[in-house]
């Protein structure tokens, strides 16, 4: 079941070149890509590769200039639906200091639905139950300024969880983060798809968070440059060096022994397997 | 630290005050300024100290620290009673040139000291027994009423709520920026008026470019979180005046009972 | 080789006698060598900040001093500006602080503070931008038009243009693309090479430190740990990680291998390296011609 489907769309931001209309710059080309129901997806890619603009078309915060984003079955264009779809699919940003609207954490995460005009004891349940999915139920009353970047990016995930969406859409969560953080980050995002089988569709320019996903999307230059499992897209080292995306050590180093007569049934994108095939080899 | 600046004065002891819900501190303190004003002579103004002490004591805050709050404003007093001296009519006491010091001068200066250090101690008491938070949200609730009038209370307690969550972002910001510069060399402590002014320059316009980046973001994230302004918006936390709240407002019912009578009997 | 840079006891504790003080910097005794690239790691917290600031005077230390060129920094508080024109810093996210009306004005703050003469300072703006591969038509368009990876470059050219002896970068790759970080680090390099100066790289990426390290200094608790060659600090990979520090996953395998029993030497760092021992075992072992 197809939750979230692009249908050719293009997109350009208006008012950019006015004085070149001709030279409208377009950010998306053309892009048809979907996301199905419970899927963990990866969008890669450069910086203007056009990723994150995909990304705000999820929930309607950018509409297309041309073709249609669908939203479990809603048109993003249909104005009188806008919250009906960002209730569905909830956008966490890059910079998790310009996210948090409040200054104690659990008041934070109740803002969305306070939007949403849910009763108030419904609220305090989902918050806990938000803080506790994102494992920051004991911060619940600190001020956001005080915590470490990975830890405000959860609680701005929490915020999203709050809402109660379908998917969780994130735009480059972990950019701003260092490793550790980026690595609670990413483990909350996997245990939410695991264990309440919500819809993950992470933008990253790190591979190595996009190894562990159902499927990879490549962006390039607004359009997809290639899209399947991780084994799929990562198995085109040449292919994707050639556009100046990182590949896995262990998967170059596989492909480089390849191309001078190993044969291996298919290449690995973890540590382990990659010494596990190794060691067949050299032991 | 300057990034402290969410807590405000906020001292959380656990006091009784702490617990009062803060609308009701509000309009008590409103009461309470309008009672210090209303004491016009010795007696009820003795009603009112009466208040002020029990205030602080119930309050569990250390006096060292409405005492520092008090020396803000300690120039302020100083001239006000000044000023206060000169005025007034009755026995002269002290005549030079066109000044004169009569005894009811002496008595509005130290009526208006006196109002002035009860109005800053209560004040200040207000905001040490509640945090920002609660006063933002508390100010929302008692400004509802006011949206007759079109005013948009929905929307200042908003942008109080946003103040308070990113003036220390901006403080930190702020000091980041000023070592970068001192990194390349700028002066900001040597020079006169002007080139100090001038030394500011490539720390404020960093500091707006930022603020304005963060505030389209912020903007950007509020909306994905389905915010649409005040309309249909309900509230997690629910504010109660509780049997706490009755027995204040009791007290100072009391209090300004007190006070009338003192004000016309005595 | 010279000692260019030298720390003596170098601490510092913030918030003393208040209930959040806390030691950031313990004790730290080290030197570093003319022209030498060192690569710093350690995670959010170890202190490698706070010791980035101190040696050019941002921070005064609470405890120890620093010594560049033998003379002792903090000894005339008067003299800390000259010393920062020396001891280059350049922060994280630096496009954060650009603010002049044209590339060219901004890079030339530092060269103007350090009252260089017109002539003198438009050398240096135009050296400076080469070296950050700025384009000359850059020069003139407002820093806050360029795209993020050329702010980021105008910035460390605003640092690089006072010419300093020594070169910190403060997580110069945070938050680029694969392409603007291998862009960037390949013209710090180049940088490095052409100027012969002292570069100080903090860094998370440990693969951006095994590219252009000569040598790597570790951070942890406020403590330098470590301070040897790239190979000597990655073979003691088990030690990084209990620190929580991630070492390069070529690293990695080829020490999982080695200690499995396969012949590869210690503390590999790039794919290459690895790749070419790995085809010398198997050649001898004629699985491959």
């Amino acid at each position: 079941m197809e939750f979230i489907q692009a249908e050719n769309l293009t997109f350009y931001y208006e008012g950019e070149d006015e004085e070149q209309p001709n030279n409208v710059k377009l950010v998306l080309k053309g892009v048809s890509v979907s996301v199905r129901k419970g899927e963990f997806v990866a969008v890669i890619g450069h910086n203007g590769s056009g990723k994150s603009t995909l990304s705000k078309h999820m929930n309607a915060i950018l509409l297309p200039t041309g073709g249609r984003m669908l939203v479990d079955g809603i048109d993003t264009n249909d104005e009188d639906r806008i919250y009906d779809v960002r209730r569905k699919v909830g956008l966490v940003l890059q910079n998790p200091d310009n996210q948090l609207v409040a200054s104690i954490v659990e008041e934070d995460v109740a803002f969305g639905p306070e939007n949403l005009g849910v009763e108030p004891s419904e609220i305090r349940r989902r918050v806990d139950s938000a803080l506790k999915a994102v494992d920051m139920y004991d911060y619940r009353h600190h001020a956001p300024h005080k915590l470490s970047g990975g830890q405000k990016q959860r609680v701005a995930i929490a915020g999203i969880l709050a809402m109660e969406p379908d998917c969780i859409v994130l735009d480059e969560p972990t950019a701003m983060l260092d490793p550790k953080g980026r690595e609670e980050v990413i483990s909350a995002i996997t245990r939410l798809n695991r264990e309440q089988s919500i819809t993950v569709v992470l933008i990253t320019h790190n591979m190595e968070e996009a190894v562990d996903c159902d499927r990879v999307i490549v962006m390039d230059s607004g359009k997809v440059l290639t899209e399947g499992t991780p084994v799929e897209v990562f198995s085109q080292v040449e292919r994707l060096r050639r556009h100046k995306l990182d590949v896995p050590q262990a998967t170059e180093l596989c492909s480089m022994l390849r191309g001078v007569g190993l044969s291996f049934k298919e290449l690995p994108l973890s540590t382990d397997e990659c010494v596990r095939m190794l060691s067949e080899v050299l032991l | 630290m300057l990034s402290d600046i969410t807590l405000g004065q906020y001292f959380p002891s656990g006091g009784v005050l702490h617990r009062l819900d803060p609308r009701a501190k509000i309009l008590l303190l409103v009461g309470a300024i309008v009672l210090i004003f209303c004491a016009f002579n010795f007696f009820s103004l003795t009603v009112v100290v009466g208040l002020v002490i029990a205030s602080v004591l119930l309050s569990k805050v250390p006096l060292k620290l409405y005492l520092k709050s008090m020396k803000a404003i300690i120039f302020v007093i100083l001239i006000t009673s000044f000023l206060n001296l000169f005025y007034g009519t009755g026995e002269v006491l002290v005549q030079w040139w066109i000044f004169r010091i009569t005894a009811d001068g002496i008595r509005n200066a130290i009526f208006v000291a006196v109002r002035i250090i009860f109005l800053v101690m209560l004040s200040s008491c207000l905001t040490f027994t509640t945090s920002p938070t609660d006063l933002t949200d508390a100010l929302e609730r008692l400004m509802k009423p006011l949206g007759i009038f079109r005013i948009k209370t929905h929307e200042i307690a908003m942008m109080m709520t946003i103040a308070l969550r990113f003036v220390p972002t901006l403080l930190e910001e702020t000091d980041k920026i000023m070592s970068a510069q001192k990194a390349r060399g700028a002066d900001m402590e040597s020079g006169n008026l002007i080139a100090r002014v001038k030394a500011l320059i490539p720390i404020l316009i960093p500091l707006f470019v930022s603020a304005f980046r963060r505030a389209y973001e912020l903007a950007m994230a509020m909306e994905c979180r389905c915010y649409q302004g005040g309309s249909g918006r309900t509230r997690m936390k629910q504010l109660h005046m509780g049997k706490r709240d009755v027995v204040a407002f009791a007290v100072f019912a009391v209090v300004m009972a007190g006070v009338i009578l003192c004000n016309i009997l005595l | 080789m010279s000692v260019l840079l030298r720390t003596e006891g170098l601490s510092f504790t913030y918030g003393i006698n208040t209930p959040f003080e806390k030691q950031a910097v313990k004790n730290v005794n080290i030197e570093i060598n003319k022209g030498e690239v060192i690569g710093v790691i350690g995670h959010t917290g170890s202190g490698k900040s706070t010791l980035m600031q101190m040696l050019n005077g941002l921070i005064t230390p609470t405890d120890g001093t620093v010594y560049l060129d033998g003379a002792d920094i903090f000894e005339n508080k008067k003299n800390l500006r000259q010393v920062r024109f020396k001891v280059g810093l350049v922060f994280q996210y630096p496009e954060n602080q650009l603010f002049e009306e044209t590339v060219r004005k901004d890079i030339s703050f530092g060269p103007r503070n350090m009252g260089l003469p017109a002539e003198a300072v438009d050398k240096r703006i135009r050296k400076a931008a080469k070296f950050a591969g700025l384009r000359e038509e850059l020069l003139d368009r407002s820093p806050f038009d360029l795209s993020g990876g050329e702010k980021r470059r105008a910035a460390i050219a605003g640092v690089i243009a006072m010419d300093p002896e020594i070169l910190i970068l403060d997580e110069p790759t945070a938050g680029l693309d694969p392409m603007g970080r291998d862009v960037l680090l390949e013209q710090i390099d180049a940088y490095h090479k052409s100027r012969g100066n002292t570069v100080l790289l903090v860094s998370h990426s440990m693969e951006d430190i095994a590219r252009i390290a000569d040598r790597v200094l570790v951070m942890y608790k406020g403590e330098c740990v470590m301070l040897d060659t790239p190979k000597a600090v990655f073979a003691r990979s088990d030690e990084l990680e209990q620190m929580g520090l991630r070492v390069p996953q070529i690293t990695k395998i080829t020490t999982m291998l080695r200690d499995m029993g396969v012949a590869l030497p210690e503390g590999i760092l790039t794919v290459d390296e690895a790749f070419e021992q790995i085809c010398g075992i198997l050649r001898k072992e004629g699985k491959i011609c």
